[in-house]
């Protein structure tokens, strides 16, 4: 899927959420209440919150739907699916959304929790599981050096607590937790990579 | 053989040096006593719990979790899955939810799982450990087992997001669980039913990559169990475990707050209650010491 792919969409961005987006044939169920909106804890720091990506979507504003930061906002809380009046799994269109601005290369990249998000796969991608003290080294120096440096310092005492009570292990530098069959599990994802990105150039027919 | 065996999928966060190896301790060290045996998924992967989304699309993080379902099935048989981390639970019940639902991402699945040689079924429920301690032993059982019940500690039950939302605990409601508090007081501690802040959102991985934003969620968090007078917070999630935990001493900076509030487990309660030892209950395992907990399991 690349942008030049998507074209085939121009003037309906609602279809192309509903073909390539989770869960995005929920999108046209939204009635603008609100309450999503009100009830995320991060909810003050949307640039456009829940309800209101729903109505731009409907309003055909892709770009400044798939470039925002709101989605990367989202917590995985799940108060608003289980409060939605009408039943929208807001919380994975939210995922589907973000997903889909990174696939398409739109997603805002200085944004904090993308960075972090992508991090996360790699790391669990690499052994099937995730490694702690890499995670959390690669996110202090997502910004480089300079900065990586002030954070690590900044988190010097949490992680001298964590190794204390043996909740952090400096040794996981090395190699560290992993899964047996980890050419199984790299030929898993292949395959349901490829699955999934195969339908989505059918949908463009 | 134990009473009760399940399959059980411990987590990355479980693993040994990891941030919640000290939940795993306490749950051992809980299940020794209620006879309850976990027979671990061999070979286990990561469920890319709920921030694993931006690199990987729907099918591939379906198929991780499928991946962890078909080796249950084929190690354990007829036992249900079962989880002690909140986001494992999760991503792992929605996998099974959403294959039984739609048969062609179930057919894709197992596609994806054929490149291993593996196949799904997704015949075992997917359960988290407070679902099997309430409904399939029930607070009267576990009261039986309390040798030291937690008198005159004070305990708030931070339920938290993802052990109650979107699935939940069977009759609890999603805005005022009350599963922690009852527990507290089935161990004979004192529960704080008007914990306000019970249900509130600690920022989950983005407390990683928005520390600020989340750092002021926990300060709520922390705060509202000192104005109800408690002596620690419980939580069934090992994120907002260490999430609660970890961040008090750059919450004092930021706030010039003097907060020094312990964060457990309900396993921890329950291995103390029991009568386990300190090191059983992985209490050195807390960078807040838990010191009521301490001198209990001293006694």
């Amino acid at each position: 899927m690349s942008e030049a792919a998507a074209k085939k969409y121009a003037g309906n961005f609602l279809q192309e959420v509903e073909a390539n987006v989770e869960e995005g044939e929920w999108v046209k169920m939204c009635m603008q209440c609100g309450v999503c909106s009100g009830s995320c804890p991060l909810g003050p720091h949307w640039e456009h919150p829940p309800q209101e990506i729903f109505m731009m979507i409907r309003a055909n504003k892709r770009e400044e739907v798939l470039t925002s930061s709101s989605m990367w906002m989202c917590t995985s809380c799940y108060n608003c699916i289980v409060r939605c009046p009408r039943g929208l799994p807001i919380t994975h269109i939210m995922h589907g959304l973000a997903h889909y601005a990174n696939r398409l290369g739109v997603a805002p990249k200085d944004n904090p929790t993308h960075k972090f998000a992508k991090l996360f796969w790699k790391n669990l991608e690499k052994g099937g599981r995730v490694n702690e003290l890499k995670l959390g080294l690669a996110l202090y120096f997502m910004n480089g050096l300079a900065e990586g440096v002030k954070t690590s310092l900044k988190m010097k005492d949490i992680g001298l607590g964590m190794v204390k009570t043996k909740r952090m292990n400096p040794m996981e530098i090395v190699g560290g937790h992993s899964c047996k069959d980890k050419a199984g599990l790299h030929a898993i994802l292949a395959k349901a990579r490829e699955i999934e990105l195969s339908k989505a150039a059918k949908f463009q027919g | 053989m134990a009473k009760r065996q399940y399959s059980f999928y411990p987590g990355c966060s479980s693993q040994e040096g990891a941030s919640s190896s000290n939940y795993l301790k306490s749950v051992e060290s809980m299940c020794e006593e209620l006879d309850i045996q976990l027979n671990t998924i061999p070979d286990w992967n990561c469920c890319s719990a709920s921030i694993g989304y931006a690199e990987g699309g729907e099918l591939p993080r379906l198929a991780l979790s499928a991946r962890n379902l078909a080796l249950s099935e084929q190690a354990n048989p007829g036992q249900d899955v079962v989880a002690t981390c909140a986001a494992c639970w999760l991503a792992t019940r929605e996998t099974r939810d959403r294959l039984l639902e739609d048969d062609e991402l179930m057919h894709e699945t197992n596609q994806a799982l054929a490149a291993a040689g593996l196949k799904l079924k997704a015949d075992q429920k997917v359960r988290h450990m407070v679902e099997v301690l309430i409904e399939d032993l029930g607070y009267e059982e576990i009261g039986r087992h309390v040798k030291k019940p937690l008198e005159g500690i004070k305990i708030a039950g931070y339920v938290g997001c993802q052990t109650n939302r979107p699935f939940g605990i069977s009759g609890e409601s999603f805005e005022n669980p009350v599963y922690l508090d009852k527990l507290v007081e089935t161990l004979g501690g004192e529960s704080i039913p008007t914990y306000e802040k019970k249900v509130q959102c600690c920022g989950g991985a983005l407390a990683f990559s928005e520390p600020e934003k989340s750092q002021a969620m926990i300060k709520g968090i922390i705060e509202a169990a000192y104005d109800n007078g408690a002596d620690m917070v419980v939580t069934p999630c090992p994120v907002c475990q260490m999430n609660v935990e970890v961040y008090q001493g750059q919450i004092n900076q930021t706030y010039g707050t003097k907060f020094k509030m312990p964060v457990v487990y309900y396993s921890t309660l329950m291995a103390v209650a029991f009568g386990k030892s300190a090191k059983e209950a992985a209490l050195n395992g807390h960078v807040i010491r838990a010191k009521p907990l301490e001198d209990l399991a001293g006694r």
